[in-house]
């Protein structure tokens, strides 16, 4: 089976995350790197292609430092990778990036994926809506959210938890699935791993390699335009008490006057 | 003026307090107009129309429940289709989050999800949201009708304003597609007596310091009727569900007040509770950055000091 992997380039949550001058994300001045959730999906392609016949191609989208994502993945053993630059996709909301994804994901699979796997949500943007839209633009069912899958035969099965129940899933094969950090800890690429990914192919495509129109995408071809950001003023620290006995006490005194109780 | 329609958040026709919310938020955009999906709308009529729904659209359709986002979408498009709004607001969610992707997909509209604030705006509907594990507030326009947003809980007032609410039952056929994924089994969560993490007023969470008991975090929400909460290491160690996880990949929430107990604020914990109004944390490290957020701090065991607060909170109130 050749299953598909759409991974997200992200500006590193541990650094200072933060907006460029035309108001989209900085993706420039900050170190980046494989978001934390698609590790996830590489981790369960991997599975699934070592539990049978299986073939792993990571497609990204992004500028070209976001090379370095596909290159992680080709290092916890992905097979190959397909990266789409285009200086028109920058400034793209989440719809304009589903376009493009569809359009490579039709484009790597000739035409017919079997399986196409990705995160909960990308760190950055957080929205949790890709995997819905690009099943949506494909015409394939949607499973997603789960925190376990099985794949048997030409269905997948999964399980999704909600805050209210749990809900056991099943689709026949071609799908988009995405899956959570519930799914069970993504490897680290070993020596070997990094070593081999060195040699693993890696294609470079345009948006008129996918036969997408420039004006399609990038802030010309959104929906939604971000006006304005603002930092959050930091928080003032308040009164601070080391417990000798009384913290607690002092807890509800706090409660009580910030007429909280 | 264009209607805005409003998807109703209901159990069983029981309208939840989001749905006020958006049908007040809808008021500023154009005509308020519900969207209401199950069988039970009757019930749910009252209180659409004391919040301003002049129409409420009815999709009775055994395919279309509020489980699958693309029966779902596809039910929104055929609303849409007919209504012809200029907006369509959503309470934020798992699944109507991705309704709204695939409606965004299929009607050409903008999508902006998790937005605190919607309001009629110069060139389309503008909306704030929180960026970054909520570092920034984004302002931002819905620059392709229909606008398409979801909004968190907790963000507006409701404020009621009598209206109609006329039914108009909308038939929807659902594809063969969207049909496919099915969900073959469910098994319902035993349900908490203590309030919603998202919806809460209050919530107190416990992490790490917690060694894995949650009794004294769960005693002292109780005695404030909060809801509970746990960071990531407290959930990835098996001590609490996922569902209560706080944090950039569990739960954002905004509450009154946000009680952290044993948890450091590890950025993954502060993009799920930066926002809230007044923050308290316990820790025995005074080095947590955590106490960087605080209103007020205590450091020390939390087992000494939760169980306190909690009988000095019961004497308070009496």
């Amino acid at each position: 089976m050749n299953i598909v992997v759409c991974v997200k380039y992200v500006p590193d949550a541990q650094g200072d995350r933060t907006f460029s001058e035309d108001n989209t994300t900085d993706r420039a001045n900050v170190d980046g790197l494989l978001s934390e959730l698609d590790e996830y999906a590489v981790e369960a392609a991997l599975k699934l292609a070592e539990s049978g016949e299986g073939e792993v191609t990571v497609v990204t989208v992004g500028p070209d430092r976001a090379a370095d994502a596909i290159k992680k993945a080709l290092q916890m053993g992905a097979d190959k990778g397909v990266h789409v630059v285009d200086d028109a996709i920058h400034g793209s909301d989440a719809a304009a990036t589903s376009l493009v994804l569809a359009e490579a994901v039709r484009k790597a699979t000739d035409g017919s994926p079997e399986l196409v796997l990705m995160g909960l949500a990308s760190t950055d943007g957080t929205m949790s809506v890709v995997p819905a839209m690009l099943a949506e633009r494909l015409g394939l069912p949607q499973v997603t959210q789960l925190s376990s899958m099985e794949i048997a035969g030409s269905a997948i099965t999964g399980r999704r938890d909600s805050d209210t129940a749990s809900d056991s899933f099943e689709a026949a094969l071609p799908a988009v699935v995405s899956v959570t950090d519930q799914m069970g800890e993504p490897r680290y690429p070993s020596f070997k791993g990094i070593m081999a990914a060195k040699k693993k192919p890696v294609e470079t495509w345009s948006l008129a390699d996918l036969g997408v129109d420039a004006g399609q995408v990038g802030q010309e071809g959104s929906g939604t335009k971000v006006v304005s950001f603002t930092a959050r003023p930091p928080r003032q620290q308040g009164e601070i008490v080391t417990d000798e006995g009384d913290g607690g006490t002092k807890l509800a005194e706090f409660l009580g006057k910030a007429k909280l109780l | 003026m264009a209607e805005v329609l409003v998807l109703v958040d209901h159990i069983d026709g029981q309208v939840k307090k989001n749905t006020a919310e958006l049908l007040t938020l809808a008021r500023r955009i154009g005509e308020p107009a519900a969207v209401f999906v199950g069988s039970q709308v009757e019930a749910a009529r009252p209180r659409l129309a004391q919040f301003g729904a002049g129409k409420v659209y009815v999709v009775d359709n055994p395919d279309v429940t509020g489980t699958l986002a693309a029966p779902l979408a596809e039910a929104l498009a055929a609303v849409v289709e007919q209504a012809s709004p200029a907006a369509i607001l959503l309470p934020t969610g798992a699944i109507t989050k991705e309704a709204a992707g695939r409606l965004a997909v299929k009607t050409g509209g903008g999508l902006v999800t998790d937005a605190t604030n919607v309001d009629a705006g110069d060139g389309g509907v503008a909306t704030t949201q929180s960026a970054f594990a909520a570092n920034y507030t984004v302002e931002s326009v819905v620059t392709r009708e229909p606008a398409i947003v979801t909004v968190k809980a907790n963000t507006t007032p409701p404020q009621a304003s009598q209206a109609g609410a006329t039914v108009v039952p909308v038939d929807v056929t659902v594809s063969d597609v969207a049909k496919a994924a099915k969900i073959t089994a469910t098994e319902p969560k035993a349900k908490s007596a203590r309030p919603e993490l998202t919806e809460a007023q209050y919530v107190v969470s416990g992490g790490r310091g917690t060694g894995g008991d949650f009794g004294p975090v769960e005693a002292f929400a109780d005695v404030l009727g909060a809801a509970v909460g746990a960071s990531r290491a407290a959930v990835d160690a098996g001590w609490y569900p996922h569902s209560n996880q706080v944090g950039q990949t569990g739960k954002q929430v905004s509450p009154q007040l946000y009680v952290a107990c044993g948890i450091s604020g590890a950025i993954q914990h502060r993009a799920g509770m930066q926002t809230s109004k007044t923050i308290v944390a316990i820790n025995k490290d005074e080095e947590a950055p955590i106490f960087e957020l605080v209103d007020f701090g205590v450091v020390g065991d939390l087992f000494n000091v939760l169980p306190q607060a909690t009988e000095a909170v019961k004497a308070a109130k009496g």
